[in-house]
């Protein structure tokens, strides 16, 4: 049953080091606040789960959090490499870090299986010189029509954090737009901790189709206006791409990364993404 | 007298040539989605345009810089999570058209945006997969965009990240896939279509003003050209000032200086 909390006690209570943490929102409702505050609290050895680590994952690898990455896609959409990223896997700096590979499709697959409680997903798909790198690319044959699928695993987070346009007082959460593959995360881990918006009295007089988290499905959730930030939230603010391009300069020397952690994150804190999100409404 | 044009104009234009109205584009960002936009901006008015965030039927005023972009939501016949597009719009087979870019192509049309160097202990770590593999496995067709060069048409990928016709012939079928892969190859340059036969990519079409010699010597394999080479149609002007006022456009809105 989720609690309304600060986001130094959410983060606090439930990401332990060691965990396997999955941030999602895709492109949009990016958990940049609550990202922020794991690297703030310095949890170490974490498996990072993430289908398009991009900036968030870049900070988070750069600033020694990961040990392991789960991931389909990483590079800074429409701008280039991942510099922390890249350093950490042809340099294992700040720490070496491992990756389990997988397609798009595979990993939207294995989150649904997640969800759904079951043990693997099966899909149609070829992984190419995955299968040879990643040993949890699997085959699995149709007991109906013989054809052979490809398996992966069910992803099971430990915990799963996202970030939503509102909740309401009894602690729902409401997401619009691109919803990626957020519900199927959330439903997926053990614990789920959750960065709206804003809160509102109820969400009735909605559409009765929205994508509405039940407060049973949430551990925690903290109100942290702008959280998404650079990312956007639809409806409140739109996505910085001119960071995102800055972000290429900014990471690209350990110095000038260290610099930015330290002004933007070690020195700064969740209440500071109010007035980064109203920059660009 | 025409009017001056980039290469990348004319794989731009050229790509665009090649999706009509009848088309589901599955696009990617960067050139698939100029291509693909300029398509929806000129002779295809009614053409698909899907992108792997889910949003279905797009029809943004500005390229999105990322495939998430809040232009492609707010324009969108209807927005589905990421799982339902890879289950039951891509996996299903209701994509006629994907649009792949690749660093490292090889002759059969095999793409490589992984690794180069070893995957263990690479020379330059790629941005990896995304849904470009199951694209290359699910979509009907596949049309491939990239700049032709030494670097990255190569006698032997680094990695196989997304399956073209394999190791050439029947090999595509054997591997139990049902789609016909990658069609056509646009570069700078030329166009490249695989041989019916052996499935070795071959050149088609050359570009205005591009001579065999220059393909030849941006290939990093000995490339074949066809008997019946011809020569792509130069851009009208009416498509050129199409896609600038797009790029421009585009500019101003993500704020690049």
């Amino acid at each position: 049953m989720s609690v309304f909390s600060s986001l130094q006690d959410a983060i606090r209570e439930s990401v332990r080091d060691g965990d396997v943490v999955a941030m999602e929102g895709f492109t949009h409702l990016i958990p940049f606040a609550a990202g922020h505050e794991v690297i703030r609290q310095q949890r170490r050895g974490l498996t990072l789960v993430r289908m398009t680590p991009d900036v968030i994952f870049d900070q988070l690898i750069g600033a020694g959090c990961a040990s392991r990455l789960v991931f389909s896609w990483g590079g800074n959409p429409g701008v280039g490499s991942l510099h922390r990223l890249r350093d950490a896997v042809e340099h294992s700096w700040p720490c070496p870090l491992a990756l389990e590979e997988f397609s798009h499709g595979a990993m939207a697959n294995a989150y649904d299986a997640g969800a759904a409680n079951l043990p693997f997903a099966a899909l149609r798909t070829h992984p190419g010189g995955l299968a040879d790198v990643n040993p949890r690319y699997r085959t699995v044959t149709c007991p109906f029509t013989g054809e052979t699928l490809v398996a992966v695993p069910a992803l099971r987070p430990d915990v799963t954090i996202i970030h939503a346009q509102k909740a309401d007082r009894e602690g729902n959460v409401l997401m619009e737009g691109i919803v990626g593959v957020q519900k199927e995360a959330v439903l997926a881990a053990r614990r789920a901790v959750v960065t709206v918006e804003e809160v509102v009295d109820s969400f009735e007089g909605g559409h009765p189709n929205a994508c509405i988290l039940p407060r049973w499905t949430i551990r925690a959730i903290a109100v942290v206006p702008g959280g998404a930030f650079p990312s956007y939230a639809f409806g409140y603010y739109s996505r910085d791409n001119a960071f995102y391009r800055s972000w290429d300069e900014i990471s690209r020397t350990r110095d000038g990364f260290r610099a930015w952690l330290d002004e933007h994150v070690m020195r700064s804190g969740p209440e500071a993404f109010a007035a980064r999100g109203r920059r660009v409404a | 007298m025409t009017t001056p044009y980039t290469g990348d104009e004319m794989l731009t234009v050229a790509a665009s040539r090649a999706v009509g109205n009848d088309d589901i584009c599955f696009v990617g960002i960067g050139q698939p989605s100029a291509a693909c936009n300029l398509a929806r901006l000129t002779h295809a008015p009614r053409i698909t345009l899907i992108y792997e965030s889910g949003t279905i039927g797009v029809r943004p005023t500005v390229l999105p810089l990322s495939i998430g972009d809040g232009e492609l939501c707010a324009t969108a016949l209807t927005t589905v999570s990421v799982p339902e597009f890879f289950r039951y719009w891509l996996q299903s087979g209701r994509i006629t058209v994907g649009f792949l870019g690749a660093a490292q192509l090889d002759r059969f049309g095999n793409i490589n945006t992984t690794v180069i160097g070893p995957y263990a202990t690479p020379t330059v770590r790629l941005p990896g997969a995304g849904g470009a593999s199951d694209m290359a496995v699910c979509c009907q067709r596949i049309f491939i965009v990239m700049p032709h060069s030494k670097r990255g048409m190569v006698e032997r990928i680094d990695f196989v990240t997304s399956i073209g016709h394999g190791s050439g012939g029947e090999a595509r079928a054997r591997l139990g896939i049902r789609t016909e892969g990658p069609v056509k190859v646009i570069t700078d340059l030329c166009i490249m279509e695989p041989d019916p036969t052996t499935k070795e990519l071959t050149v088609t079409s050359l570009h205005p003003r591009v001579s065999k010699e220059a393909v030849a010597s941006a290939t990093g394999w000995p490339v074949r050209f066809s008997d019946t080479l011809t020569e792509t149609r130069e851009p009208a002007v009416s498509e050129l000032e199409v896609l600038r006022a797009l790029r421009a456009d585009t500019a101003r809105a993500h704020g690049a200086a």
